[in-house]
């Protein structure tokens, strides 16, 4: 119990920090930018994805995919994988 | 010390509103932040002036996980101040804080023969107290700058800091755990952790004989001061000439192990290709054919100020400042070109402030010609090691120590 409520607490003191600071990193309109926004999100904001750009190619935004999936195990569908990996190639990378 | 006018200066054009601590947030905050030229177009757009509780206005790349650099203009003072000194972080599974009475440091693993816990108070008085003044830089440090560029967090100049530590030698906290000898490796870990179970922690190593080292300390105080939450309060692992990757914060376990440590952060992510940096101290049981642990800095300046690109007058004296470090052989000599490179002359070096704490420097001169006068500065060290005057391009973009021009405009 005592261990549940000090994790409880400390899981609402890093919402309550995220909340109050981090303010929403708008990124471009395009097919693909919801899979972008509900699941890279969960793990790390999305200014990652603005200050990494516009230089990587398709080649190399999967290779980003793919060490957030297979290395540091985010759980992403297929579908949704794909989706990310040309979002980021035509919005934030050299496009092809 | 830091003067008023210098402070104003850290400030930009904020002034009292950053000073009261009320940084507004959103739209009508978001000043330029103090950018160098030369990173991807996307942190021109993205880089804001960003306020983490506890610290300045810092050049914000990230929120989540927080990686937040210091701004040039600090670099004109030897020492950073704590509530200025960059945060760099892996993974966003930060504690908000960290209760210090209940805070625990575990000293065991396979090649420890008493494993003991310590607590602040140990740490505070039960060892001997020693000071080491000493480079914290980000492996990743100017990474924004490599050509071509590659991906990551897009670090200008500010990702390091220098700051008197204070603390116990991991050597006299070693001797007291028992260390066999067959240990090779010390296992370090800290309080942030991953968001995700199947992401790998932030997990480190260093060599056994890098850890018993003199200078290895385990930091409680920075410049006097609790270490900033952001910073690894309440303490951390400094590792004096190695890049900031070693240096643990929210330090929870040291683990002497007899095997070379096989986490991802060791075996796979800072790791630079052999051969192609002038780098004396290698991670053996850490090497391979290809690559080997990124271990020293390489030696390196900086010029604080005047900022690149800053109007100054013709006929008018101005003073260069800025900072020289290198792993711990000690700066020797910082020259500067007032003439794109053409020519050199010696900067004046100021207090030595130990082999790995930043050297400062100072050159006065007075600008003779209206234009662009672009301004160079180059360290060298003790082992005649300098800098490059060409990037050394590896896939991570460690190393960058680039001779690197700023221009002054001349009016």
């Amino acid at each position: 119990m005592r261990l549940f409520c000090a994790a409880f607490a400390l899981a609402t003191l890093v919402a309550a920090r995220a909340d109050a600071d981090e303010q929403p990193i708008a990124l471009l309109d395009a097919p693909g930018h919801d899979a972008v926004e509900n699941n890279c999100a969960a793990c790390h904001s999305l200014d990652y994805v603005r200050t990494n750009a516009k230089f990587l190619d398709r080649k190399a935004w999967q290779a980003e995919f793919d060490k957030m999936s297979k290395v540091f195990g985010a759980d992403i569908t297929a579908q949704d994988g794909l989706a990310i990996v040309d979002y980021l190639t035509k919005n934030y990378g050299t496009g092809g | 010390m830091v003067d008023r006018r210098r402070v104003l200066q850290h400030l930009g054009g904020v002034g009292g509103v950053a000073a009261s601590g009320l940084w507004p947030r959103g739209g009508a905050a978001q000043q330029k932040p103090p950018l160098t030229s030369g990173l991807p177009d996307g942190v021109y757009d993205s880089a804001i002036l960003d306020v983490l509780p506890g610290k300045k206005p810092l050049i914000k790349l990230s929120y989540r996980p927080p990686n937040y650099e210091t701004p040039a203009s600090y670099f004109g003072d030897a020492i950073t101040p704590n509530d200025a000194f960059f945060v760099r972080y892996h993974l966003a599974g930060i504690p908000a804080e960290i209760d210090a009475q209940a805070w625990r440091l575990k000293i065991g693993g396979e090649g420890a023969a008493s494993p003991l816990e310590l607590t602040l108070a140990d740490l505070e008085g039960g060892f001997e107290q020693v000071e080491v003044t000493a480079v914290c830089q980000c492996a990743g440090n100017r990474r924004g700058l490599s050509t071509p560029h590659v991906a990551g967090v897009e670090w200008g100049l500010g990702a390091m800091g220098n700051a008197v530590w204070r603390g116990v030698r991991v050597k006299d906290v070693l001797a007291k755990a028992g260390l066999k000898k067959e240990a090779i490796e010390l296992v370090a870990n800290g309080a942030d952790g991953p968001v995700l179970d199947k992401t790998p922690d932030f997990v480190k190593s260093i060599p056994v004989w890098k850890a018993l080292d003199e200078n290895t300390i385990i930091a409680h105080r920075m410049n006097g001061q609790k270490l900033p939450h952001f910073n690894g309060f309440p303490a951390r692992l400094i590792v004096p000439g190695w890049t900031g990757t070693y240096w643990m914060k929210h330090l929870t376990s040291l683990e002497a192990v007899t095997k070379p440590f096989e986490g991802f952060w060791m075996k796979s992510a800072y790791r630079i290709p052999i051969g192609k940096f002038p780098v004396v101290q290698h991670f053996a049981s850490q090497m391979t054919e290809a690559n080997e642990p990124i271990t020293e800095m390489v030696v390196n300046s900086l010029i604080a100020s005047p900022a690149d690109n800053q109007q100054v007058r013709r006929g008018t004296p101005i003073e260069l400042r800025g900072v020289a470090w290198d792993a711990g052989y000690g700066i020797r000599r910082v020259e500067v070109s007032l003439d794109g490179g053409s020519s050199w002359q010696s900067a004046t070096l100021g207090p030595d402030l130990g082999r790995f704490a930043f050297r400062g420097w100072t050159h006065r001169f007075t600008p003779q010609a209206a234009g662009k006068q672009v301004i160079l500065a180059k360290a060298s060290n003790a082992i005649g090691q300098t800098q490059a005057e060409s990037l050394i391009f590896n896939p991570a973009g460690y190393h960058n120590n680039v001779v690197r021009p700023l221009t002054l405009v001349v009016a």
